[in-house]
Parts: structure tokens; sequence; C-alpha cells
């Protein structure tokens, strides 16, 4: 009991050196600094409502970027997200603007969303398929099903509760939208999953040592299969939080969603070959893009500079994960 | 598993036997790898299993540890006869099993590669509903055990990566020595290791039988074997050819019988089986 009372004082002792170490420390700085540099170039950029509207523009990348964390740690990766996220929003739309009930329209939405995820974590676990070409595979899959769906239109969402998520109450002069709400709440939900729980290790030892994991006794297939149906479920809600947005199921929309999730992720400090990272580094890995985007912007440069800044931003994490992994052999 | 992970069964007497297989036969399509095999694992020992690369031993563990189903022969685990169909049956008979090749997760701590897939959780609603972990006593309990085992550790909670390779077995071997109930089963536990390294696995196969759970040790290493061992199992050509002591026989004997220079008479010892 003494020496575990003595460890625990050696830890707070050293608190600053272990939050430096942290894995969301070091996104965490480039977010402060890139906030730093765009305050000082541009007045609009600190003004409350510049920074709402930079949480907002968040929303859908980073709850599909929950989902796309979890499928990471496990070392598998999704191409179809931003695919399974777009269907979503058609069929909802589609079946409201078809005068159907909303609340089964959104519960089917949510359902078929579900089914895909479950579709890719089956083929995943059961058959033992790379992640990357079934997700690949599904993506053209959901796609065609979205344009067979729409038909070459898109449906303009007027139901309230479709919309939503874009709804909007002030705090101050600070407008939240609920659709903020949601995807901190799951933030919080599956922060809490992966860390506090025997499924969030057996995610993360999945992810680190597959073969050590089965040899312990997890069941490797089924938690697998949970993270993708889960995912899946959350892109559904993705789909919802974009309805919300902006209020016009277009087949068109979230071109670039699956892979800024990706990139998310990845400069979050989540490490592309599994079983290291954090979510908190996901949330702050979409902020860093949705910042960058943003101030951009306002200092006027040219968009496609946007691109390639976080294309940088990318290689460097990436680059810097495997300097770290090195090191430690 | 109540409050004491490590509480064990009622161990038998010194000497009694424990597991014992019985005419086990594996073919693989043309080959026999194993061909009427036999074990008998008493209490309170290391039971030392060698052979020549193909002599069986492998497969003869496999089966022992539930991996492998085989042809015919049964295992008894205390008189009883047993029938795995995978390894997770083994583990609920109180048969642990450590792999050579470092079955641990290297990012994760090493309070949570001990507990991995045996998680404690919370007492009351907070661990039944909410399925939330007792972190503490986890740390706590794994700081216990490797006192116990006399394994000196850095932090329990730091990652398995920043450990040696001998730590890192001694991850594993602690794990295997705090769920076992039974028997503990090693496959080549200290084939990555160096000799400073297999010295501190060495020593915590001595702590785990002395501390009454007997093991099995498959090893290729003929100086750890004879550091270690009770008694020598010797397979040839898939059958048991000899059981001896590292008292009764010297390293280059057992090598000569592995290698069918020397005959082993089959059972060596008057009051086998």
């Amino acid at each position: 009991m003494s020496t575990s009372s003595l460890a625990a004082s050696k830890r707070n002792a050293i608190g600053l050196g272990r939050l430096i170490t942290m894995p969301t420390f070091g996104p965490l700085i480039v977010l402060i600094v890139f906030c730093a540099i765009f305050s000082l170039a541009t007045k609009t950029f600190f003004a409350t409502g510049n920074l709402s509207l930079v949480v907002q523009q968040s929303v859908i990348v980073g709850t599909l970027a929950i989902g796309q964390t979890m499928i990471i740690l496990t070392a598998g990766i999704d191409l179809a997200n931003g695919g399974i996220a777009v269907l979503g929003t058609i069929l909802a739309g589609r079946l409201v603007a078809e005068q159907q009930n909303p609340v089964l329209s959104l519960l089917f939405a949510l359902f078929i969303c579900t089914s895909f995820g479950l579709t890719a974590g089956l083929l995943v676990s059961r058959l033992m398929l790379p992640p990357f070409i079934v997700t690949l595979g599904l993506l053209g899959i959901v796609t065609a099903i979205t344009r067979l769906t729409a038909q070459g239109g898109a449906f303009p969402v007027t139901d309230d509760l479709l919309s939503w998520p874009g709804n909007a109450f002030a705090v101050g002069d600070t407008s939240i939208t609920y659709g903020m709400i949601v995807m901190f709440i799951l933030y919080v939900l599956v922060w809490y999953l992966l860390t506090q729980t025997a499924w969030g290790r057996h995610v993360y030892a999945i992810g680190n040592n597959r073969e050590a994991a089965r040899l312990v006794g997890i069941p490797v297939q089924a938690r697998l299969l949970s993270v993708y149906t889960f995912a899946g479920l959350l892109y559904g809600i993705g789909a919802w939080l974009a309805l919300g947005r902006i209020p016009n199921a277009d087949p068109n929309a979230l071109q670039n969603a699956n892979l800024d999730s990706i990139t998310a992720v990845v400069i979050g400090g989540t490490s592309l070959f599994g079983g290291r990272g954090s979510l908190w580094g996901t949330l702050i890995g979409t902020l860093i893009v949705s910042v960058l985007r943003n101030g951009l912007t306002l200092t006027g440069i040219d968009p496609l500079w946007q691109d390639l800044v976080t294309g940088i931003l990318v290689i460097s994490a990436v680059a810097l994960d495997q300097i770290s992994r090195r090191k430690q052999r | 598993m109540t409050m004491d992970v490590t509480t064990k069964v009622a161990l038998p007497p010194k000497g009694t036997v424990v597991l014992e297989a019985r005419g086990i036969t594996k073919r693989y399509g043309q080959v026999t790898a194993l061909d009427h095999a036999e074990l008998e694992l008493r209490a309170g020992e290391v039971l030392a299993v060698v052979g020549d690369n193909g002599a069986g031993k492998s497969t003869l563990i496999k089966v022992l540890c539930g991996a492998v189903v085989p042809d015919e022969g049964e295992v008894l685990l205390d008189g009883k006869p047993v029938h795995f169909r995978s390894p997770l049956d083994a583990r609920k008979l109180g048969i642990e099993t450590v792999y050579q090749d470092l079955a641990v997760a290297p990012a994760l701590d090493i309070a949570t590669n001990l507990f991995l897939g045996r998680e404690l959780r919370r007492k009351g609603p907070l661990g039944g509903w909410f399925r939330l972990l007792d972190k503490n006593r986890m740390r706590r309990e794994a700081q216990h055990e490797m006192d116990q085992l006399k394994f000196h550790l850095p932090a329990i909670d730091s990652a398995v990566e920043k450990l040696s390779g001998g730590q890192r077995q001694g991850v594993a071997v602690a794990r295997a020595a705090i769920f076992a109930r039974r028997l503990v089963i090693m496959d080549e536990p200290t084939a990555a290791l160096g000799v400073r390294e297999s010295g501190q696995v060495l020593n915590l196969i001595r702590t785990i039988r002395d501390r009454g759970l007997p093991v099995i040790l498959i090893s290729h290493d003929m100086p750890h074997v004879f550091e270690v061992a009770d008694r020598i199992q010797i397979m040839r050509l898939g059958r048991r050819a000899a059981v001896t002591t590292p008292q009764k026989h010297t390293m280059s004997q057992v090598v000569a019988i592995m290698t069918g220079a020397a005959r082993g008479d089959e059972p060596v010892e008057a009051n086998g089986g």
C-alpha cells in the first residue's frame, strides 16, 4: 500500500513530464499555434461567431472520425464512411420528401448505415479480408446505391426532425448547435468505452498485437464486428448531423469527408498501424483541419493552399509516428 | 475470481499425478506427428519435454493446451478424462500456456497486459451496468503478484515496449502464473532471450514451482533444461523415448537418446505409470 501511494505521489510530481509525453500533447500545441497565428493575422478569426462556425464545420467530419478512430485502433481503415453517410442523408431525405414518417425515415437511414458497418465487420472479422479492400469495395457499392436512390436529384430538407441538429441556442453571444452537443456527447461516450471498459482495452490490444489478443482469450472476431457495426451507426448519426448543417440531401455532398476523417485521426496522433492513439487527439485533429481551412480563407489565401498545408500535416504526423516507433526498437 | 485472483485450489501432495496423456496419436495427412505418445506431470515438479525437430514435442504440448485435438488417446486432469476443443477449454480448467513469441501487447502497460482478457470491473452498478474497469485494483494486484514472484519490473503502469525482452517474457509468464490453478505449460519461453534474461525467466519458473504449480517446460536449450527440470521427458519419432532426471543422465546422454544414438529404455523410472 505504501509503495503504491509513493508511486502515486511520484506520478503527480512528474505530471508535467507525463503531459508532454501524452499522445494528444503534440496535436494540442499545433492547434494552439494555428489559432494564435490566425488570431494575429486576421481580426475576424477569434470572434466568437467565427469560432462557433469553426466547430460547426467540424461536426460531420468529427463524428465520422470517431468511427474511423475505433477502426484504425484495430489496425484497420475505413474508406467508405463518407459514402455511407451520404447514403444516409439521401435515404432520409427522399423518404421524407415522399411524405413518409420522419422518425421512421431517420431510423431507417440509421439502420441502413449500421447494416453497412455490420457488413464491413463481417467481411473483416469472419472472412479475414483486408479492411482497405472491404471498405473500398463498399464505397463503390454505397455510392452506386446512393445514385440509384437519388436518381439524379437532391432532396431539400424542410422537416424539423431532420434539420434539428442545425438548430442553435445562444450561450452569451456564442451560438451553439445541437449538432455540436450530439458530437461532443458521442466523443465522451466513445472515450469512456475505449478507456474505461474492457471492450476498449480489447480494441487497443487487437490493433497492437492481434495474435497476443487471441492467445489471451479476447474474442477478436466479436470485438471487430462490434467496432465496425458501431462505426456504421456513428456514420448514420453523421448523416443526420450533415442534414442539420446543410438541409439538402445531395448525392454529391461530403466528397472529402472520408479522407478528412482519416486526416483528423492521423493528425490527432493515432497510429495507422493500430493499437496506439487517443480519441481526444482525433477531436483536436478535426479542429486543426477546420481551423486551417477557416483561417486560410479569412486571411484571403488561395484555397488551394489549404489542401497543401493539410497534406504536409498528414505526412508529418505519420512520419513522427514512424520515427517514434523506430526509436522504441 | 473473487477478491484474490491468485486463489488456488487445494494442491495435491507432491508426487501425485496432475496431468496425464495416454496413447496420444495425431496424424497430418501422411505424417504421423504423434504415435501413441505418453506424458505424466506430477504435483510440485518442473517436467521438461525435449526432442529434436519433428520429434512431436510441439504437437504434444498443443494437445495438452487445447490448440490441437488428437486423433486418438486421452488426456486426464487429476485422473478425470478431459476433452479440450480450444485453448479456452484448457484455460477454464486452470491450465495456462506461455508461448515463445512473447504474446504481449507492447503498447499497453504491464498491469493491463497481466489482466488482458480477464479485466476486473468495479463492484456494484458502476461495474455491472457501466462496465467500469477497476484500474486501481488491477494495478495493485499486478504489483502484489510481481512482488510475490520476486520479479522486478519498472512501474506497473509503464508500457511493455519499454521493457527488455526478458522482462516482457516475465510479464507473459507472470500472467500464466497468476491465473493458472492447476499447471503452467511453457513453450520455449527462453528461445528469444539472451543469457541474463533467460536466467530471470528460469528463476521465475522455479518460483512458480515452489509456490506449488507444476510446470511443463518445452525447450531446445539443454543447459536451461538441466538447470530447472526435476524430470526430463525425451521425445523421439512421435513417442516418449525415455523419462530421466538431470541426476541420472548427462546432457550428452540425453542428446544421444534424442537423436537415436542411444536407446532410452522406456520407462526409465521404476515407479513411473
